[in-house]
Parts: C-alpha cells; structure tokens; sequence
C-alpha cells in the first residue's frame, strides 16, 4: 500500500534516495524501472546528469523527483517528500550521516521501510542490532575475497 | 579538586584543545581523540600522551581509548553528524554515565533532541542568548533551562504597555505552571516580590515556569491589546 505519489501500478512504492553516488543512482534508476515512485536528495547538483546516464529522457520526464539539499536539513528532506515515503534508503558517502538520518527517517517520519548504507562493519553490526537496517559493501567484499584467497590456498 | 575522572574528548579543534587543557588542569584524566594527522601532530607537542590520532567514531578508536571506563565522554568535533553518533554510542553501547555534544549548526538541534543526544551546547545560541539579554527587547530570555526537570528560569521586560504595569503581585493570577520569584528594577537592584509590590514598565521580572507555559507567561506579561 503506498502512502506515496500517484502509484503506476498497485504494488508501487514511494522511495526516497538521500546520496546518489554510484550506488544510489543505480539504485535508484532501477526502482524507477520497476515502475515506482523515485525521490533523490544529493547535496550535489551534478547528481542529476549522473541520474539520467543510460535514460533516453531527462530524469524528471521518466517520472523522477530530484532535490539539492543537505540530507540533515529537514526543509530538504520535507521537500524531497520523506514524511509519504515507503521506504528510505541513506547512501550518502559518510556513514555517520548515514547512521543519523536513517534514525530521523524512521523516528521523526515513521518511514516504514528504512536502509543505511554503512561502509564499517563495526558500526553496520551495532546499529543493525539497534534496529537499523544496514547493508555493509566491505563486509560483501571481505568475504568475497576471503573465499577466493581461501580456494587459492586449498588448490595448492 | 573533589575526584579524579576520566575524560574523553573528541575532535582537538579550538573547542578540544582549550577545553582538554582545562580539564587537565582541574585535575582530571583526559584523552583527546583527533582524527586530523596534522592537528593531532600539533596538539601532541603540548598534551603528548594524552592524545590519540584517530577516527572516534570507528568504536575500535573509542575502546583504545578505554571508553568503557570513562566518566564522561564530550564530542566537540566540526561535524553534527560525528558528534551525534559518538555521543550514542557512548551513551547507549558503551553506557557512558556522561556525555556532552556540542551542535554546530543550531538547526541541528531537533535531530540532538531525536536521538537522546544530551545535554548539547551551542556557541550560536550561546551567543544568541548574550544578545538577547543585552538587548532585552527580544522579549522573554532563558535564564536558566533543565528540559529533563520540565523547568526553567526566564526574564522578561516589562514594557509601558505591559498588561500587568501598575498591577499588585498579590493580584496576579500567574498561568498554572509559572511563579514570580523576583523582581529587577533601575535603582533598587533585585528583590524577591511580596504581595504589595507593584509592577512597573522597565521592570524585568524573573519567573520559574514549566517550558508548556512560556507562551502563556510571555502573552501574560506582555503588551494589552492587539486590539482585543
């Protein structure tokens, strides 16, 4: 059920993207792909060509919202539409800020669904038992290559 | 110097710096935390030891620090977002007794609230409140505010057309929640009110209040009128 924008199709949500590097783009441009409603927050104006790489439109003419801001202001965050938002996702390049307003999106917006990007796997292992849903790329990465130096090994 | 503790100071910046030597002085044990490999070098020269080079909001950095013994865990770095965090993680991992995070940017402050980061301070509206008390037109200043007690101490001049000039405090019907405790006025210094004292314009009375009254107690002791 989406508390959101106008929804294309039933099962359609509203997602919010604070941080659009390579991962929030990507991220991003699929969702929208899939049909659901796309809202991303980047400090950086320039976001928004990298939003639109591999789109035959511009990012607004493919149904996307895009706002400049900085992700703890929270005239941004209103502008950016969080308090309809089904989900949130913070994937700016700090994980503190990460950690911050993907607190502030779940307790102040009551965001349903809510995933930080935290690259510490410290940090990502305490605040996932905290609550917070986090995805760790350097715990991926880890094992990843732990397997692969661990095959190397078992070979010889 | 009643007891020792131990300190952790985060970010060796101007606030850090000033702040670690103080505490120092006063007799305590102080680790300052800077992640900055050039400031780390310079405060080094003159706290040696009792700085570490590092990121405090990696918790390993913190528990180098031996934050699970620390009494008191102050966060004064550059960064709102860096403050915040170590503050909860001290706080709330760590079980740190005491913390302090300084907010840089005073629009912050509601997310410092969010998160249970307290108490916080704020240069900006330190210097805000300064001002304001210099410059009494602003209407009711802080004097005094312990959010946790639900109570606080304000002043607030008393203007010509205040709805209480000429009035007897023993006539006053105060919002529930707030009490007049004292009286400041040109000549006669501060005094503790009694029933007969008669307010004035230019006066600046002092009044202890629940924060849910401040509104009442301002449009109580402010202009008659607005056409009503």
């Amino acid at each position: 059920m989406s508390r959101g924008t106008p929804s294309r199709s039933i099962r359609s949500v509203f997602v919010v993207i604070v941080g659009c590097g390579r991962v929030g783009s990507t991220v991003a441009r699929s969702m929208l792909r899939e049909g659901h409603d796309v809202s991303c927050l980047d400090e950086d104006p320039e976001v928004h060509a990298r939003l639109e790489v591999g789109l035959e439109t511009s990012w607004e003419d493919a149904g996307g919202q895009f706002t400049v801001g900085t992700a703890l202001e929270t005239d941004a965050l209103d502008a950016a539409g969080v308090e309809k938002a089904d989900a949130f996702v913070a994937s700016t390049n700090g994980d503190n800020t990460n950690i911050i307003i993907a607190q502030i999106a779940k307790r102040r917006y009551n965001v349903p669904t809510v995933v930080a990007r935290i690259l510490d796997p410290l940090r990502a292992e305490w605040y996932e038992k905290q609550g917070v849903k986090t995805i760790c790329p350097t715990n991926f990465a880890i094992r990843m290559l732990e397997e692969e130096l661990m095959g190397t090994a078992g070979d010889g | 110097m009643a007891d020792r503790k131990y300190m952790i100071v985060i970010g060796a910046g101007k606030v850090g710096w000033n702040l670690a030597r103080e505490l120092i002085e006063k007799g305590n044990e102080v680790t300052l935390i800077e992640n900055n490999r050039d400031s780390y070098l310079t405060v080094e020269q003159e706290l040696e030891h009792g700085v570490q080079y590092g990121d405090a909001s990696e918790l390993w950095v913190l528990e180098r620090a031996g934050i699970s013994r620390a009494d008191m865990v102050i966060a004064v770095t550059g960064d709102d977002e860096d403050n915040m965090l170590i503050c909860q993680v001290a706080k709330e991992k760590y079980l740190v007794d005491r913390i302090i995070a300084r907010v840089n940017n005073p629009r912050n402050r509601p997310h410092f609230e969010l998160l249970g980061v307290r108490p916080y301070v704020s240069a900006t509206d330190l210097i805000l409140r300064v001002i304001e008390h210099e410059v009494p037109d602003y209407g009711l200043v802080h004097l005094l505010d312990l959010p946790e007690e639900r109570l606080e101490i304000i002043e607030m001049l008393l203007t010509d057309d205040s709805r209480v000039h000429g009035q007897r405090v023993g006539d006053l019907n105060m919002p529930a929640g707030s009490l007049l405790i004292s009286v400041l006025r040109e000549g006669e210094g501060g005094f503790v009110p009694g029933p007969d004292t008669v307010l004035e314009a230019g006066d600046e009375v002092l009044a202890v209040l629940d924060p849910s009254v401040e509104e009442d107690l301002k449009a109580f002791f402010g202009p008659d009128g607005n056409g009503s």
